[in-house]
């Protein structure tokens, strides 16, 4: 089998890595940290213009690739560099949901935004999560009612990534109430400028280091903010398959991100034990250490193929989207975020314990580095979460136990 | 007052040579640069000592046994790093969380995988408890435990902090959220948490970062396993 990238993916990894060297070090990021934004709206363009935002696209999606292996190649690149731009949340989960709508489509209404999406001139984000439902994609309270002009919306959404930063926003809420036995059913997504009034945002760092808002929503919208898959004839209720399909994208995204951070952590580590003197040698010297590093070595491999096995499936599945190869897909997702989730708060501590004390402090990469493996488990669902997935989805069935819409 | 092991006598062998010294902090000729850890705390520092002059009587022990008298008080740092104590609290801490956070319409402590992390760490600290127990029972006539310290201090450092990992991974996407004032203010119970989490989530991911140290200091758990190896293999 050939496991080697093509030569356009290997080309936008290795732009990425020139670009991560050339602007994006470390200090730069900890400059930006600081800075109200929390990011640079001038760096996030150039990545739009490097291609690294257009390659998660397909080109009758407006982009310039879109499949798995397009995805996992840039948020690896973007994961080793430890960039905190908004991929995830504007490319990745905004983006792809707007895509599977047909904003690619000229006279779609909310095609501008997806193309400043990809142009990295604008940031969006998905809306999705709320307080009280810890890693579940379906505990949503949010709910929307039609009115005379459009639809009103109320509700709380909680750590929206870049929420305070996004100038539109995906927002999902239910249109029909809940029914137990289908719970994917009557979840509609709407589109909202982020001056919508009764939108109010309460924005705030990411131990990670990255960023994330709290949103109150008491809001009038337009009928054409109804966000539907085009299959469904803009019918509301029917937003699940593109809030689940940015879901996948998005897991594929943090199982990427998470291996190009280990191996960051992983180099790191090796060039500290390296240079390091103990008891008169190198502490590279020590069989201790050096197993270790190993095993750290070996886990980052097993994690690698995961994210492979991830991207195929979903590549597979883009395809031919069969309902056979929609359980494959989901299962080759749970089974990376699961080996990641695992493997990275590993390689972190390893990474951390390794160094010793100067593991510990603020001043050095590796610190944060390992701060943001450990996080990447609590988005989109922890290692728990998605190995109960998995189980459930081995055994015929749906996340919940039930058949969902599938 | 900062206790100081300094070199005394350049010519010993390495652990000879080292006295026991106090200094007052506030003596000519010491500078203080603070370090601050990967959550953000401020709580150690790098002191640089140039000529600073210290009175006889700041002395402890004898000139060139330092060493003797930190060993010494090393065996009790390690025995309350292992922290039996912390660790019985934040056992109590995770199950609270665990039951107040729902997970699909059920509190998180009846989610099995996560009820499985939880009993395999609550059953570990029982049988450290006990192993304890019999340390401090052998040394009850006086005396410090010896090598069964650097035991204890890997055995609890391990339990103390797949405990905060638990806190963290209890508090899911909540545990994310590092407001500003998340280390200085001491936000009263009334004030939105950020995120919409429980108050816990606050500080459960910057102390489960924290504690990372447990198992640095105090003499790495590679050099306690080190001194451990020495006694069961150098017979």
């Amino acid at each position: 089998m050939d496991f080697q990238h093509s030569d356009d993916r290997r080309m936008l990894a290795d732009a990425l890595d020139r670009w991560v060297a050339q602007a994006y070090t470390f200090d730069t990021r900890m400059a930006l940290l600081k800075t109200d934004a929390g990011h640079s709206p001038q760096l996030w363009r150039q990545l739009g213009e490097l291609g690294a935002i257009g390659a998660l696209f397909t080109e009758a999606q407006g982009g310039l690739a879109g499949s798995g292996f397009d995805i996992a190649v840039v948020c690896e690149a973007l994961g080793k560099g430890l960039v905190s731009e908004p991929l995830l949340a504007s490319g990745v989960l905004a983006g792809t949901a707007l895509a599977q709508a047909g904003a690619a489509q000229a006279d779609h209404p909310h095609a501008p935004v997806l193309a400043a999406i990809q142009r990295g001139e604008a940031v969006a984000t998905l809306a999705h999560f709320e307080a009280g439902g810890h890693h579940d994609p379906l505990h949503i309270a949010t709910h929307a009612q039609p009115t005379a002009e459009g639809w009103r919306l109320q509700g709380h959404k909680a750590v929206v990534p870049f929420g305070a930063q996004a100038q539109w926003l995906l927002v999902s809420a239910r249109t029909a109430p809940l029914n137990p036995a289908l719970p994917e059913g009557g979840i509609s997504l709407f589109v909202l400028s982020a001056d919508t009034p009764g939108l109010q945002r309460q924005g705030y760092p990411t131990i990670d280091g990255q960023q994330a808002a709290d949103l109150q929503l008491d809001v009038q919208l337009p009928a054409t903010a109804l966000l539907a898959d085009p299959d469904t004839a803009n019918e509301a209720g029917q937003a699940w398959p593109l809030i689940d399909t940015a879901l996948a994208h998005g897991l594929l995204a943090l199982s990427a991100e998470s291996l190009g951070a280990m191996q960051s952590a992983h180099r790191d580590t090796i060039a500290y034990l390296q240079t390091r003197q103990q008891f008169g040698v190198p502490l590279a010297r020590f069989q201790a250490l050096q197993h270790r590093v190993v095993d750290m070595g070996i886990a980052i491999e097993q994690a690698r193929s995961a994210v492979i096995n991830a991207a195929a499936a979903l590549t597979s599945h883009q395809a031919s989207p069969t309902a056979a190869k929609r359980a494959a897909r989901d299962k080759a997702l749970s089974a990376a975020k699961y080996t990641v989730g695992q493997a990275g708060t590993r390689v972190a501590e390893e990474a951390i314990q390794l160094h010793g004390g100067i593991g510990m402090t603020w001043e050095l990469p590796v610190s944060h580095v390992a701060k943001r493996l450990v996080m990447i488990d609590h988005q989109l669902g922890d290692e728990d979460h998605h190995l109960a997935r998995y189980i459930a989805l081995s055994q015929g069935q749906g996340h919940h136990g039930h058949q969902g819409a599938q | 007052m900062i206790f100081c092991l300094v070199r005394t006598d350049r010519e010993a062998k390495k652990q000879e040579g080292i006295s026991f010294l106090l200094i007052d902090m506030a003596t000519p000729g010491i500078t203080v640069r603070p370090i601050v850890t990967l959550d953000g705390e401020h709580e150690v520092n790098e002191v640089f000592f140039t000529d600073v002059k210290v009175p006889v009587a700041n002395l402890v022990g004898q000139e060139n046994k330092g060493w003797t008298c930190a060993k010494f008080l090393l065996t009790y740092e390690r025995t309350n790093i292992a922290g039996v104590g912390f660790s019985v609290a934040a056992l109590a801490r995770v199950k609270d969380v665990a039951h107040r956070v729902t997970s699909h319409g059920k509190p998180l402590l009846q989610d099995p995988l996560f009820a499985a992390r939880l009993a395999r760490v609550e059953i570990a600290l029982d049988n450290m408890k006990t192993t304890n127990l019999r340390v401090i029972a052998a040394v009850a006539g006086g005396g410090a435990p010896g090598v069964e310290s650097s035991m204890l201090k890997i055995l609890g450092t391990e339990i103390r902090q797949e405990l905060t990992s638990l806190l963290r991974r209890a508090l899911g996407p909540q545990a994310l959220p590092f407001p500003e004032d998340a280390l200085h203010a001491h936000a009263s119970d009334d004030d939105t948490i950020a995120g919409g989490g429980l108050p816990e989530a606050r500080f459960a991911a910057a102390s489960y970062f924290n504690n990372r140290k447990l198992s640095i200091f105090g003499g790495s758990n590679e050099i306690q396993k080190n001194i451990i190896a020495k006694t069961m293999l150098d017979a």
